[in-house]
């Protein structure tokens, strides 16, 4: 039943949505990379918010028209409309009044959803039992999807790729260094409201397979992910892509198993999934990683310290300290020195003097400022410099009484 | 409109509504200056979790249980924003993003492998409340209000909202001082030895105790609203604080008021047979009051900022 779904052979329905949610998720992970490296990633919430009352609109205007109130590009594009209302009027609110971008957000967010709602129980009152479609814009309903919906989302989220593909160099200048961008004479607010529009393609085109309030978590979690991958911002765009595209899929793939799995919450929680996988098992900012660069480190501080510390004949009392060095062969089960550990020592202690003696000389400044405790000298002198220190270090002196 | 039927049918929704405001806009108040407006939207999200997971566990519906579990929800989401703001280094907004989207998405499908169909608890319920079904049938008319029988019939939503909102005025009250001078200047407030941290905290935790007891009475929409929009509109209109949230108090109160008259009423005089959505029309309102501010307030504009950026 799984690999059937996987291999999209339930149906003609399932297919076309396991396809519509692939697209989307590629186009919406792509999309978000940018605003998540703008540190803007919660405007998507204000845009998607702000279709309701688009959608709302478009209804009662094909209604009134005589069309179907269900007809998908029409709704489309009075949310894209309302969107870019919403938009505009976050802008004016950030540039013009003293408000913060996190309060402008949210101000969009409520009004125009809180609008949308008002407008959402007068279709219901119009007595026209064909507003059934409508609520299913908030959380997405897959289950009558039509070719031509299909082809709609396919297109709209094939559009918004090459776009993006087209303006990404100037949105990645802006989305990291936006005072640079200006100097370079970019227009960095027309690429904002450049940026803001793409998302907002995204979020029209995702309105009927995950709904407006779930696409924000499409636009904001495969980016995130993506980011513990790389440091290279085409990576970043390249990896939010295939794992935005991959969430969808499964998640279309899942929920079409079961009656009562809805697609939008599947794909969220699958795209999670990659979220959390990444949190722990990213190679340099994963948790495991660090953990483990953290035991290294730990692991190398204990054997130099105990080194340090058999050298100048201390006794040695700390239980990892002990253990660490018995592993290393460094000491024997009673505590005592073995030869191979001696030698060890010494040339720790001896190390460290020669620190000692680059850290208190002008010449070394930027040798000495590699020192953190732990480094071998012999990765950042060579040879001859030992030997000349050494020679300043001199050799076993006789100490008269 | 007489008595009768204003006392039954519109006083305790409208006393509702404006408790809630209230206690929603007087927390808001510090969040907007602290930038951290969007911990409304958040916690309003991440509620239905927690509601549906008190369901699962109780079997019914009842407010106890369920405002529990919107708390503790409120405080995994806050648990799990910190953990991976520090664990994954990303900045907080994308954080509370990952957080909160997927927590709702968990509660919708919880909601929809579960048999709710016998209870009245869905997404839009969840959404838009349902202010307008808060009515006071035990009352008859005006005297009603000292009718010890009548009185024990009032919605039980009246007077934990009324207790909620005492809780924020009394917090607001007790840490006046030290949450002010945290909020505009948190280096100073540690230098003379305010916790600003556990301040913090304590705020997150009451704005999270207004918005669930407001969820509970009027939905997740008027929450975020009224967290947001009557602050941000006081604050067009002045630069002290205290002027600020005597504003802000102010519009919520209008913008409850006169959003449920408007969506009880409006469409009424306008010749249409039936209400509209009042969450809706109370958060559109609040949009409105703020618009105008923005648009006239005598301290709309950034000071320092050039006129036109």
């Amino acid at each position: 039943m799984l690999w059937e779904a996987l291999t999209l052979q339930l149906g003609y329905n399932a297919t076309l949505v396991a396809i519509g949610a692939t697209l989307l998720g590629v186009s919406a992970g792509v999309t978000g990379t940018f605003l998540f490296l703008r540190k803007r990633a919660l405007v998507s919430d204000a845009i998607s918010h702000a279709t309701l009352p688009g959608v709302c609109l478009a209804f009662m205007v094909l209604v009134a028209f005589g069309g179907d109130g269900r007809n998908l590009i029409g709704l489309l594009a009075g949310s894209a409309m309302s969107a870019w209302i919403g938009l505009l009027c976050m802008n004016w609110l950030t540039r013009h009044t003293r408000l913060a971008e996190d309060a402008a957000i949210g101000a969009v967010l409520s009004v125009f959803f809180g609008f949308g709602i008002v407008l959402l129980t007068v279709i219901q009152t119009m007595g026209v039992g064909r507003q059934a479609g409508l609520e299913g814009f908030l959380l997405g309903s897959t289950a009558g999807m039509l070719w031509a919906d299909a082809l709609v989302i396919a297109i709209g989220g094939a559009a918004t790729l090459v776009l993006v593909m087209i303006i990404r160099r100037p949105m990645t200048m802006v989305a990291f260094d936006p005072e640079f961008a200006a100097a370079r004479g970019l227009p960095v607010h027309r690429i904002d409201l450049a940026m803001m529009g793409l998302v907002m393609a995204v979020t029209v085109v995702g309105l009927k397979i995950v709904g407006l309030i779930l696409i924000v978590a499409l636009l904001i979690i495969p980016p995130v992910t993506a980011r513990f991958w790389t440091d290279r911002s085409d990576r970043v765009v390249l990896i939010a892509g295939l794992a935005g595209g991959l969430a969808g899929y499964l998640g279309a793939a899942l929920s079409a198993l079961a009656p009562n799995l809805p697609t939008g919450p599947i794909i969220v929680l699958v795209s999670f999934g990659f979220f959390a996988l990444s949190l722990l098992l990213a190679p340099v900012r994963g948790v495991l990683a660090a953990v483990l660069r953290h035991l290294r480190f730990q692991r190398r501080v204990h054997i130099r310290q105990g080194l340090l510390a058999l050298a100048q004949g201390q006794k040695i009392y700390e239980p990892l300290t002990i253990r660490l060095l018995r592993r290393a062969g460094a000491v024997r089960a009673d505590g005592v020195a073995t030869e191979a550990g001696k030698s060890r020592a010494a040339k720790a202690l001896r190390d460290e003097k020669r620190w000692e003696i680059v850290r208190a000389d002008q010449a070394h400044e930027a040798t000495a400022a590699l020192y953190n405790g732990l480094r071998d000298i012999e990765t950042v002198l060579t040879q001859d410099q030992i030997a000349e220190i050494d020679r300043r270090i001199g050799g076993p002196q006789e100490v008269t009484p | 409109m007489s008595g009768e039927e204003f006392v039954p049918l519109s006083l305790t929704p409208l006393l509702i509504g404006t408790f809630a405001a209230i206690a929603c806009a007087l927390p808001g108040n510090f969040l907007v200056l602290r930038k951290q407006a969007l911990i409304g939207d958040a916690i309003s999200h991440v509620v239905l979790p927690g509601i549906v997971v008190a369901f699962l566990l109780t079997g019914a519906i009842s407010t106890w249980p369920m405002m529990l579990g919107a708390a503790g929800a409120a405080v995994v989401a806050v648990v799990m924003i910190e953990a991976i703001r520090r664990l994954g280094q990303i900045e907080p907004g994308a954080a509370m993003g990952v957080v909160f989207t997927t927590m709702f998405a968990g509660g919708v499908l919880l909601l929809e492998q579960t048999d709710t169909s016998t209870v009245h608890l869905d997404v839009e319920h969840a959404l838009y409340g349902n202010l307008e079904s808060l009515i006071w049938l035990d009352a008859t008319g005006w005297s009603s209000l000292l009718d010890v029988q009548a009185l024990a019939g009032l919605p039980p939503e009246l007077p934990r909202i009324a207790l909620t909102l005492t809780g924020v005025i009394l917090f607001t009250w007790l840490f006046w001082r030290p949450l002010k001078i945290s909020t505009f200047d948190e280096g100073f407030a540690r230098t003379i030895g305010i916790r600003t941290g556990a301040l913090g905290l304590a705020l997150v935790i009451t704005a999270a105790i207004a918005a669930v007891a407001a969820f509970d009475a009027v939905g997740s929409i008027i929450v975020i609203a009224m967290f947001i929009c009557p602050p941000s509109a006081a604050r067009m209109m002045t630069n002290r604080l205290e002027t600020q949230i005597v504003w802000s108090v102010i519009f919520a109160t209008v913008s409850a008021v006169s959003g449920y008259v408007l969506a009880g009423y409006g469409p009424l005089w306008l010749g249409a047979a039936d209400a509209v959505s009042a969450a809706g029309m109370i958060a559109t309102i609040s949009g409105l009051i703020l618009a105008l501010t923005a648009a006239l307030g005598p301290c709309r504009a950034r000071t320092g900022a050039p006129s036109h950026a």
